[in-house]
């Protein structure tokens, strides 16, 4: 499902962010990916958005070479992914089901099925009854709730998630993560970027480790590693 | 569409300041345009009107022979100038102006013909800016006597109304270009506003179609407000003055011959709202393709 094949990205500045990266993920698995600041999680994130474009090395999703895509096929490429981030980032003047349908509108789903989706979507991240709140009324884990139905009202196969709980406390961190574990359980492939080492040592999944750019472990079931 | 065409109203309602003045600059655009268009049509009007009535009159020199008159018309009809040529008998000259100056005195005059030696023959022009080559070449004609040339009014209104039609081009031309820098701004605005928006939308996988429509959606839409209300207004204050004009100074109505508003408008509401279009829409397209190069 998802395939970097020995992927290098250095910006203009500095040393590269990723150094000869090469990961292999299988559809309907559950990632999470841990390392200090710095050592490229976003960066990686960003290729797989196809916001960037590697150095050097291949990135293989869905079947898709990720670099080769030419300008036009981006849009429809995306729609492959959802994702999530830290700071939610919704849309502050519209309310809760209009940022998650937002999402179909501006692919041009129908209406009719635009009213179908979002509330469905919405029930299942337990916010049916919020949905007419804007988001400076909702909670940090409320918010993140409704950016996640947003990442999955068009149902993409993969979600990817940036530091989803950097920003939530220990009990709201754990509800969106076993919202993005009950997603991933329904069929969605899931990468989780965190530095909540709790979790991930409490829900044994497979944990890719990286530090300045390399990729220190890979494990299955593991745990957060401090300093290698 | 439907939702690229919404988003592009709320663009215009988040944004009213602006919204607002670039609505005003196209509309002074295009209402100096139909002002401008009224009058260069209203003069063009006048000017054939006068022209058509204008001729050169050639008189011959004294006991001349009918032949000869006849031998000369026919050389003159030949004239690329010449639309149309009349001959007037020394008598028929002399009934006319019986009937035009002198009325109950003709009797003053008895039989005689005062005006023996003024058979003539009336030329009519295609165009009176020829006229200079044509009596040119009329007075090098051995038989003619005299060449009278017409005052030449019409020469004048038709150096006028080109010289209007410039002028008014080069302010058309300077308020464009004004109208499609403030639309620029509008919709540049419209997309600072909405960067963390649009960068959403890119990630979600939209088109860069849906991503910009909204901005040029804007601009057409402020194109086509900006072109109906001078439009409006025009209408109404060409028809009230015309009518208040013709009911007013009713002598008037034989020399100035108006225009209807509705035959002005059948050329200027079409040429104004593609004007009002273009401005919005190159104005907005310019300014999206270069802020938003996704
Ligand atoms: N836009 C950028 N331009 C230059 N350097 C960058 C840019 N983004 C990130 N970096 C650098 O790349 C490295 C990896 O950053 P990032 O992928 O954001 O790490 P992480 O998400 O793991 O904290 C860091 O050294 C960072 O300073
Ligand atoms: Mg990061």
């Amino acid at each position: 499902m998802i395939i970097l094949e020995d992927v290098s990205k250095t910006y203009s500045t500095g040393a590269p962010a990723l150094n000869n990266v090469s990961i292999h993920i299988e559809p309907g698995e559950f990632v999470f990916v841990v390392g200090d600041s710095g050592s490229g999680k976003s960066t990686m994130i960003k290729l797989l958005l196809r916001e960037l474009t590697p150095s050097s090395g291949r990135i293989i999703v869905n079947n898709t070479d990720v670099g080769r895509l030419k300008h036009r096929q981006i849009p429809i490429y995306r729609r492959n992914i959802g994702v999530v981030f830290q700071d939610f980032r919704l849309l502050k003047d519209r309310n809760v089901y209009e940022n998650v349908a937002f999402a179909q509108r501006v692919i041009s789903v129908p209406n009719r099925q635009i009213r179908k989706n979002v509330p469905s979507v919405l029930s299942l991240v337990s916010l049916a009854e919020k949905y007419k709140s804007r988001p400076r009324q909702l909670s940090g884990g409320e918010q993140q709730r409704v950016a996640v139905a947003r990442a999955i009202v068009n149902k993409p196969p993969i979600l990817l998630a940036d530091e989803p709980t950097g920003n939530l406390d220990p009990r709201t961190s754990w509800e969106i993560m076993k919202l993005l574990e009950q997603i991933n359980r329904d069929g969605t492939t899931v990468l989780v970027v965190t530095h909540n080492r709790e979790i991930v040592n409490a829900m044994r999944k497979r944990v890719i480790t990286m530090k300045k750019g390399i990729i220190l472990s890979d494990q299955k079931k593991g745990s957060y590693i401090d300093e290698g | 569409m439907g939702y690229t065409f919404r988003q592009g109203i709320k663009n215009i309602l988040r944004n009213k300041v602006f919204s607002l003045a670039t609505v005003a600059t196209i509309s002074a655009c295009v209402f100096l345009f139909g002002l401008f268009y009224a009058v260069v049509i209203n003069f063009q009007n006048i000017v054939r009107t006068a022209q058509s009535g204008v001729a050169v009159t050639v008189f011959f020199d004294e006991g001349i022979e009918d032949a000869r008159i006849q031998e000369i018309g026919q050389e003159i009809g030949k004239r690329a100038e010449v639309s149309r040529i009349v001959f007037v008998s020394a008598q028929e000259a002399w009934d006319s102006f019986k009937d035009d100056y002198l009325g109950e005195y003709v009797d003053t005059f008895g039989d005689d013909n005062p005006l023996a030696d003024c058979a003539n023959y009336e030329i009519y022009m295609n165009d009176v800016s020829m006229q200079d080559s044509l009596v040119g070449y009329l007075q090098t004609i051995p038989g003619i006597r005299e060449v009278h040339k017409s005052a030449n009014v019409a020469n004048a209104l038709s150096n006028v109304n080109s010289l209007v039609a410039y002028v008014s081009l080069g302010i058309i031309l300077i308020l464009f270009c004004v109208s499609i820098f403030l639309i620029s701004n509008t919709v540049a605005i419209g997309i600072t506003v909405r960067r963390e928006e649009i960068a959403i939308m890119k990630l979600i996988g939209a088109t860069d179609f849906v991503v910009r429509a909204p901005f040029v959606y804007e601009g057409i839409i402020l194109g086509i407000i900006g072109a109906g209300i001078p439009l409006a207004l025009l209408y109404y204050l060409y028809d009230n003055l015309i009518n208040y004009v013709l009911s007013r100074y009713s002598v008037l109505s034989s020399i100035l011959v108006f225009v209807s508003a509705d035959e002005i408008f059948y050329t200027l509401a079409p040429v104004a709202v593609i004007m009002g279009v273009g401005i919005g829409f190159l104005g907005s397209l310019f300014t999206v393709r270069r802020h938003l190069r996704v």
